[in-house]
């Protein structure tokens, strides 16, 4: 009985004095970020296509050409300090920075850069597709992508491309300039020390790889020989909470700087905090409905067309989608050059009923849905289920995690499908390829990267636009090209796009200088201070 | 008058002149002293109003909880919806009721694909024993050794989301304790001398497993049915929290507690209204369950 | 009559009784392969069955087929499902058990990082549910059909009731978000993280051997909570369980011989009654540990805990199958062991069922 109490008190105090320290504030020169962060599975330049990991790769390597925080618009030399196109405009010649220095103190020269991209090429994993597109493959990329001296790296293409598309590629991941005295030091069974990589960082960027927990922390170390100077805070962790509302509770609390993953609702509920400043930064990703060309119904272009007047944008983007949200129509996202920002649908259930009649589907028919799990996938789907109704077509919802959903849209097993899409790269073309272009439609294709292709549509006007586009030299026309490529997709194909993301940071009003661009990996953490 | 003209003198006769009479006697008796039992008269009361309320849904609801009112998101409970409205601007109220169908069809259909199951596989091995015995106990620990709720979210990620899977998916992870229950039964009686004699009479197998060692296996089963029906209604509640059971917008408690979650902080009421609803209709089961137990089998302990 | 259940009275050398033992083992042995076998092949037929695409967790849903194909060969998904089956058991047989998509890393250190957290939760759950459960239910037992019988029946019976994720979410509003009695989701707070090296994973044990008591009272404090909602669950069971056993035991014959004889009550109850309950008591508190391993699933979800459960439940929507079948077999072996040893001593305690 005696030990028995005396068990009973040690646990007591034990609880009371586990429960007096709960408060931990942000230490000063660690910036502190809440973020589900689940969807990293490597950290190698040459195989990371995930948002999370896009971000961060970002911040650990510099890149051939770079957007820099200060300027999101313009594109600048990274590692290149400048670059010449030849007349031809299948030659560049990139002079690489004098005095750059990679993490692990090796000088960055033009053999590394060269080196990086042919790795990219050899190890052809998924964002190869990048650069791989200009002819490049593992035989011939020694030679048309080599260092010509010290200093200067050339890169051939063989296939039509605008060089400012060229170089617009230059600035996605694949062109993170890697270190491969260090890499190579790794090397295993000849495999370009892609094992190694995987969970390390070999880069010359702001920071540096210091630990990464699967599904639990990513930490970044600050490197204070930066180019542009040593980064405003020392350290940085992304900490995994894939609850919004613990990252709310977390972030109320001051126990992390920023939130990453607040829904439009928690964003209304800590604006009244003073602590607490939101940011909002249009991002480059889209919302849409893919409905299948192959199946009965869904392939007459009037039914897709009285979908897209069955919908109801604004609704949902005033309501649940408010903030986070913005009704956008054409498949390049605003904000970018090119794109086009005509938004001439609104809810006419009278029409949609009208060009059903026209399609002899005055009864409607019953189709299903399939979307992804998380917010705020499953309320949109239920919404269009809603509005769908009004105009007689009956839809059924099924919601999977995208690991199940993605084979399903690249075996056209859908009916329609409701996802979203952000550009692999800073260039018209990285969606005008997935949208418009699908030059072999045939079901042993398998063009499984295009989603013209997963929804069994194929257009030759569209197609050769897409192709032309690509390959103009002159600006103007350039831009006017993908205008109108916009333009023919909103009225014709199986796509009904519907909103562009507003992404909401909530962070503590102490803590500035975090730059979110545009697109997915154009974040920037150097920047940050703590007061 | 004579007493046997009543109904409960009939009831309550010394001698029953029928085998109908008997077995209504019995189940009376079983009756009188569940009702002495203050708890689970409580928990006969909820499930009974679980039903009650299913079966009327159409007349107390004043919408079938599917109509989005996107103007009306996130009410406050009030005059006009008892219990506010959700992040869709449906009436939470309608959709309770209308979920507590989806409860009772989850709970019905599980209860029927498992009974027959774990009798079927628990008598069989009881009363065969040998080499039957020994296979089909293997099969049932393999189920049992599987951490329940994981075998069936790997099942409902295999067959595909919906509510159909998911309740193929809980059979599946609840069978094995009532065939161990019955086996346990089949054990105790298999060498019993009406057993004996009825194979002395030349009644065969099959007929004495249906006839005679299976109605006395029933009422252990129905019992640990009962327990377990709390069980089974919380796993389908994860499966539905964890978007693998019925699908939006299905108003099954589950699913909206998990769509409602990240409004738990400011909007209270749409993930909090059910889970108190699983929590009572769960909590209406265990009591009713434990009351069974007590008419039932009071010595026993699981 | 065959008599098969009696054992009388037998003189058999010592020989005999030891091969009789070592066949007995070798059953046991043999029974707890197939069921394992069994538990394998069950979540790797499932794995491969399931329509998530191993490939495109691995390569992203833009791959072109080309990288696809590359990716599908080298995963050996080409061969027959029993090829690969086999090749898997002999990889299991070396110990190797496959490399995980989600973390990059061998399945083995994955399960190792994991799963000391679970077993810490389960552990001070169980404990919480023995130390309010135990007395809980004797008081039940002792008081029975007066107000602390009704109580405690209730009390248990919410706990029992409550759908444990709603009850983990409720919690963390009133005393993190609130009351601020205790720390948030995740085990420790960041700013700790990477100090303390994992010696045996448990954090409050790394901690003390360390001499860190600043790390020992936040790992406590993010503990508590998601230990206590498990607990809930642990405590419900066992003053059930604890009650009934009670129960059967204070209405027999020997308890009415020790009150006739003068002992005092509360000799007979916890020298008496309960010394008898407690070898069946042990069974169920095993029992509980098993299914509170499991059951962490979905506290881990709501508290961000970095346990076992959830790198299933992870791996699950990844369809990363190494790790499900990995974090299964662990989890399976657990449970089989506890059952097993479980229904040893309930054996040897219940003549009824031998």
């Amino acid at each position: 009985m005696n030990k028995l109490k005396k068990l009973l008190i040690t646990c007591t105090t034990l609880l009371a004095f586990g429960m007096g320290s709960s408060q931990a504030a942000t230490p000063s020169n660690t910036f502190i970020m809440a973020k589900d962060i689940a969807d990293i599975i490597t950290m190698d330049p040459a195989e990371v296509f995930e948002l999370t990991t896009g971000e961060i790769i970002a911040n650990i390597y510099d890149r051939i050409m770079m957007f820099e925080p200060e300027d999101l618009q313009n594109l600048v030399g990274g590692v290149a300090e400048s670059w010449e196109v030849s007349n031809n405009g299948k030659t560049i010649t990139f002079k690489i920075r004098p005095g750059q220095k990679f993490h692990s103190g090796n000088p960055v020269r033009a053999e590394d850069v060269a080196w990086s991209l042919q790795r990219v090429v050899k190890l052809n994993k998924t964002p190869a597709f990048i650069i791989t597109q200009f002819g490049w493959n593992a035989d011939n990329v020694d030679s048309l992508v080599k260092a010509t001296d010290d200093s200067h790296v050339q890169i051939t293409i063989t296939e039509e491309f605008s060089p400012g598309l060229v170089l617009n590629a230059m600035s996605a991941g694949v062109a993170s300039v890697v270190d491969k005295k260090l890499v190579m030091s790794h090397e295993k069974d000849g495999d370009l020390g892609y094992d190694w990589l995987k969970s390390r960082s070999a880069g010359s960027g702001a920071f540096s790889l210091k630990t990464w927990k699967a599904n639990e922390i990513v930490t970044l170390e600050a490197n204070p020989n930066y180019r542009h100077g040593a980064p405003g805070i020392k350290r940085v962790i992304l900490r995994h909470v894939s609850e919004p509302s613990s990252q709310r509770l977390l972030l109320e609390k001051g126990d992390i700087d920023m939130a990453r993953n607040l829904t439009p609702d928690q964003i209304k509920g800590v604006e009244g905090n003073s602590d607490i400043a939101i940011d909002g930064n249009p991002k480059g990703t889209i919302v849409y409905m893919a409905a299948n060309a192959g199946h009965p119904i869904l392939g007459k272009t009037e039914v897709v067309q009285a979908i897209r007047y069955l919908v109801d944008y604004e609704a949902m983007a005033n309501s649940f989608l408010a903030g986070q949200f913005v009704v956008h129509q054409a498949f390049w996202p605003a904000g970018l050059w090119a794109s086009l920002e005509d938004t001439p649908y609104k809810q006419d259930v009278a029409k949609a009923k009208s060009l059903l009649k026209a399609a002899g589907h005055a009864d409607g028919f019953e189709i299903t849905i399939h979307t992804l799990t998380n917010s705020p996938f499953p309320e949109i789907a239920q919404a269009v289920q809603f509005d769908l109704a009004k105009g007689g077509i009956k839809v059924n919802i099924v919601t999977l995690e995208g690991k199940t959903l993605w084979p399903k849209y690249r075996a056209r097993e859908h009916d329609i499908i409701l996802a979203r899409w952000s550009p692999d790269y800073v260039d018209p073309h990285s969606n005008a390829d997935a949208f418009a272009h699908n030059p072999d439609n045939r079901l042993e294709a398998k063009l499984t990267g295009v989603l013209a292709w997963r929804n069994a549509w194929a257009d030759d006007a569209s197609n050769a636009l897409t192709v032309k586009a690509r390959n103009e030299l002159d600006l103007d026309k350039r831009k006017q090209q993908y205008l109108e490529l916009q333009g023919m997709l909103q009225r014709t194909g199986p796509f009904i796009i519907m909103f562009q993301q507003n992404e909401q940071v909530a962070r503590r009003k102490n803590l500035q200088g975090f730059v979110s661009g545009s697109n997915f990996d154009l974040v920037f953490y150097r920047n940050v201070t703590k007061q | 008058m004579s007493a046997e003209l009543t109904l409960r003198g009939w009831l309550l006769a010394e001698i029953p002149k029928s085998k109908l009479q008997a077995r209504c006697q019995r189940v009376f008796i079983s009756w009188l002293s569940f009702r002495r039992n203050p708890i689970a008269m409580v928990g006969l009361l909820i499930v009974a109003s679980l039903v009650g309320i299913a079966a009327m849904a159409p007349w107390i609801t004043a919408s079938d909880g599917l109509e989005l009112h996107l103007a009306n998101r996130l009410h406050a409970p009030g005059s006009e919806h008892w219990f506010g409205t959700d992040e869709l601007g449906r009436d939470i109220f309608d959709r309770i009721i209308w979920g507590s169908r989806i409860t009772l069809y989850i709970v019905g259909l599980v209860s029927i694909i498992v009974v027959p199951i774990g009798l079927l596989v628990g008598v069989v091995a009881g009363y065969l024993g040998g080499w039957v015995d020994t296979v089909l106990m293997r099969l049932t620990d393999i189920f049992l050794a599987f951490p329940r709720l994981i075998l069936a979210m790997a099942l409902v990620a295999a067959l595909g989301p919906g509510l159909e899977n998911a309740v193929l998916a809980i059979a599946v992870t609840t069978w094995s304790p009532f065939a161990r229950i019955a086996r346990a039964e089949a054990l105790t009686i298999r060498n019993s001398e009406f057993i004996l004699a009825a194979r002395v009479q030349g009644v065969s197998t099959t007929g004495i497993l249906i006839r005679h060692v299976t109605p006395l296996c029933m009422s252990s089963v129905i019992v640990r049915l009962t327990l377990d029906m709390a069980g089974i209604i919380l796993t389908a509640a994860g499966l539905g929290f964890l978007g693998l059971g019925a699908q939006p917008p299905t108003p099954e408690w589950g699913a909206m507690i998990s769509l409602g979650r990240q409004y738990l902080i400011d909007q209270w009421w749409v993930p909090t209204v059910p889970g108190i609803a699983i929590l009572v209709v769960s909590l209406g089961f265990n009591l009713l369950g434990d009351g069974l137990r007590d008419v039932f089998d009071p010595k026993s302990g699981t | 009559m065959d008599d098969s259940t009696a054992s009388g009275p037998q003189s058999i050398g010592p020989g005999q009784a030891l091969s009789r033992n070592l066949v007995k083992v070798l059953g046991i042995v043999a029974s707890i392969s197939l069921t394992f076998i069994g538990l394998t092949a069950v979540t790797f037929v499932i794995g491969r069955v399931m329509p998530a695409d191993p490939v495109l967790a691995i390569v992203g849903d833009r791959a072109s087929n080309e990288v696809y194909q590359q990716v599908f060969l080298q995963l050996g998904l080409d061969k027959p499902i029993y090829i690969q089956y086999l090749r898997y058991l002999s990889q299991l047989a070396e110990g190797d058990l496959g490399t995980s998509i989600m973390t990059a890393q061998p399945v083995a250190e994955d399960i190792l990082r994991f799963f000391p957290a679970t077993l810490e939760l389960a552990t001070i759950a169980t404990l919480l549910g023995i130390f309010v459960g135990v007395p809980m239910g004797v008081l039940a037992a002792v008081q029975q059909g007066r107000w602390p019988d009704h109580i405690v029946r209730v009390v248990g019976l919410v706990g029992y009731s409550a759908p444990i994720f709603w009850l983990g979410m409720v919690a963390l509003l009133i005393f993190y978000a609130k009351l601020d009695w205790v720390a948030g989701p995740g085990r420790l707070d960041v700013i700790y993280d990477g100090i303390v090296e994992p010696a045996t994973g448990i954090l409050l044990i790394d901690a003390a051997m360390a001499g860190e008591w600043e790390i020992f009272d936040n790992a406590l404090s993010h503990l508590i909570l998601p230990a206590s909602i498990l607990g809930t669950f642990a405590l419900a069971y066992i003053s059930r369980m604890t009650r009934s056993f009670m129960l059967d035991q204070l209405s027999q014959e020997y308890i009415l011989t020790a009150r006739v004889k003068g002992i005092p009550e509360w000799k007979v109850i916890w020298n008496h009654a309960f010394r008898n309950v407690l070898v069946q008591l042990i069974t169920i508190i095993g029992l509980t540990y098993a299914s509170l391993l499991e059951g962490s699933v979905l506290t881990e979800t709501v508290f961000s805990w970095p346990g076992i459960g959830l790198y299933i439940t992870s791996s699950l929507f990844n369809n990363d199958m190494n790790a499900v079948l990995g974090g299964t077999i662990v989890v399976g072996v657990c449970f089989v062991g506890i059952n097993l040893l479980s229904d040893l001593l309930y054996r040897m305690v219940d003549p009824r069922v031998r």
